[in-house]
C-alpha cells in the first residue's frame, strides 16, 4: 500500500505503552496538583510510588511523547501571537523553513498542501515586537507573508484523549 | 483578570516547563524568587481565571501514531462566524477551533478548525461529517493536510534561552 505523506518523519509510535504510562499520557493534561509534591500525588492515584512517576515521565519526555510537563496559556492574555502563511517554491522551501525556525519567536512551523505552503505562528511580549519579527521574516526569506491575526478562540481546550491502538504498525 | 509582574515571571519561568523533581513549585519559585507556597497560590488563581489553561502533561500527537492532521478554513459571514465556531469546538475530534481576520481577496476564510487522526482518510471522513452536521460546505472553504514539521513547540511569550529542541507539543 502506497503510504500518504503526511509528515516528514515516517518514524512510528515507538513502542507499546504500559497501562501506567497510558495513565501519565491521558488522565494528567488538564489538572497537574497543585500541592507540593504533585508527583506523589499522582503516584497515589495510580498506585505508583513518587520516583517511578518521575522517572516514567522523564523517559517519556526523552522519547519526545511529553513534549512537557506545564501549561498552556489562553491567548491574548499574557503576549501577543499570530499564524502566518507563505507561498514558497519547492526548490526554496529548506531555505526558508529554516530561516523561520531559526526564530526564537516562532513556536510552530508545517509544511501545508496548499499554494500558501508554509505555515507558522509566532508569539512576542507585545504587538511591535510580533510585527518587527514578522518583517525580519519576509525580509530575510525575501517572501511576502499573510499576518492572520485571531479574533476570538471558540474551543475549551480539553487535551486530547488518546485512542490506544494495539501494539501493531498502525500505518501499514 | 489582572496578571501582574510576578505572574508573568512565574509563566516565564514555566515557559519550557517543570522541572521533574519532587519538589518542582519549589525549584520554580527559586528560579524567581517566591515561596513554593507562593507558586501554588498563584498558579492556582492563574488556573481558576483561565489565564492557565490547561496544567499538566502535554504530549506529542504525532509522536503518538496521530500523524494525520488537517486544517480545515471556511469563508462565513460575519453574523454567523461565532455561532458555527462554538457549534464545531464542541464536536469531537476538533482539537483547536477559531476565528481568525480574513486577508481578502487572496485568504478570504475566517474559521479555522484542526482535527488530528491517525490517517488522511479518517481525518477526511471526519471532516466531512463536520461539514456536512454544520451545512458548512455552503460556504467557500479549503482543508490544508500538514505536510513536513519544521519546528514544534510550546509558545515563548517572553524571551527565554535558546531553542534546544525544535519539538514540541500540540500540533
Amino acid at each position: 500500500m502506497v503510504r500518504q505523506k503526511t509528515s516528514g518523519s515516517t518514524q512510528q509510535a515507538a513502542r507499546d505503552y504500559s497501562p501506567f504510562e497510558r495513565a501519565l499520557l491521558n488522565d494528567f493534561q488538564h489538572d497537574l496538583p497543585l500541592v507540593p509534591r504533585p508527583f506523589a500525588a499522582i503516584g497515589d492515584r495510580l498506585g505508583m510510588g513518587e520516583q517511578a512517576v518521575l522517572e516514567a515521565l522523564a523517559q517519556l519526555k526523552d522519547e519526545g511523547v511529553v513534549s512537557r510537563v506545564g501549561a498552556t496559556l489562553k491567548p491574548g492574555v499574557v503576549g501577543v501571537g499570530t499564524l502566518a502563511a507563505m507561498a514558497v517554491p519547492e526548490e526554496d522551501m529548506e531555505r526558508v523553513a529554516a530561516i523561520i525556525s531559526a526564530r526564537p519567536e516562532v513556536n510552530h512551523n508545517y509544511e501545508r498542501e496548499d499554494a500558501l505552503n508554509l505555515w507558522f505562528v509566532a508569539t512576542a511580549a507585545d504587538d511591535s515586537a510580533l510585527t518587527a519579527a514578522l518583517a525580519a521574516i519576509e525580509t530575510e526569506t525575501g517572501y511576502p507573508l499573510l499576518d492572520l491575526r485571531l479574533v476570538c478562540d471558540y474551543h475549551l481546550d480539553l487535551g486530547f484523549t488518546i485512542q490506544w491502538t494495539s501494539p501493531k504498525r498502525i500505518d501499514d | 483578570m489582572d496578571v501582574t509582574e510576578k505572574d508573568r515571571r512565574l509563566i516565564a519561568e514555566l515557559q519550557r516547563g517543570l522541572p521533574l523533581v519532587r519538589r518542582p513549585y519549589a525549584a520554580l519559585g527559586a528560579a524567581v524568587g517566591m515561596a513554593e507556597s507562593e507558586v501554588l497560590r498563584r498558579l492556582g488563581r492563574l488556573k481558576e481565571t483561565g489565564v492557565i489553561r490547561r496544567f499538566g502533561v502535554i504530549v506529542r500527537h504525532h509522536e503518538l501514531g496521530y500523524r494525520a492532521n488537517a486544517m480545515m478554513v471556511w469563508a462565513v459571514p460575519e453574523g454567523q462566524v461565532d455561532s458555527l465556531g462554538q457549534e464545531i469546538a464542541g464536536e469531537p475530534d476538533v482539537t483547536l477551533c477559531y476565528r481568525r481576520h480574513a486577508a481578502p481577496p487572496r485568504w478570504p476564510y475566517n474559521l479555522y478548525c484542526m482535527i488530528h487522526g491517525r490517517d488522511r482518510e479518517a481525518v477526511l471522513a471526519r471532516g466531512r461529517q463536520l461539514a456536512a452536521s454544520h451545512h458548512l460546505d455552503r460556504w467557500p472553504h479549503r482543508v490544508l493536510f500538514s505536510g513536513r514539521r519544521f519546528k514544534q513547540r510550546g509558545a515563548w511569550y517572553m524571551p527565554g534561552p535558546a531553542d534546544s529542541n525544535g519539538r514540541g507539543e500540540e500540533g
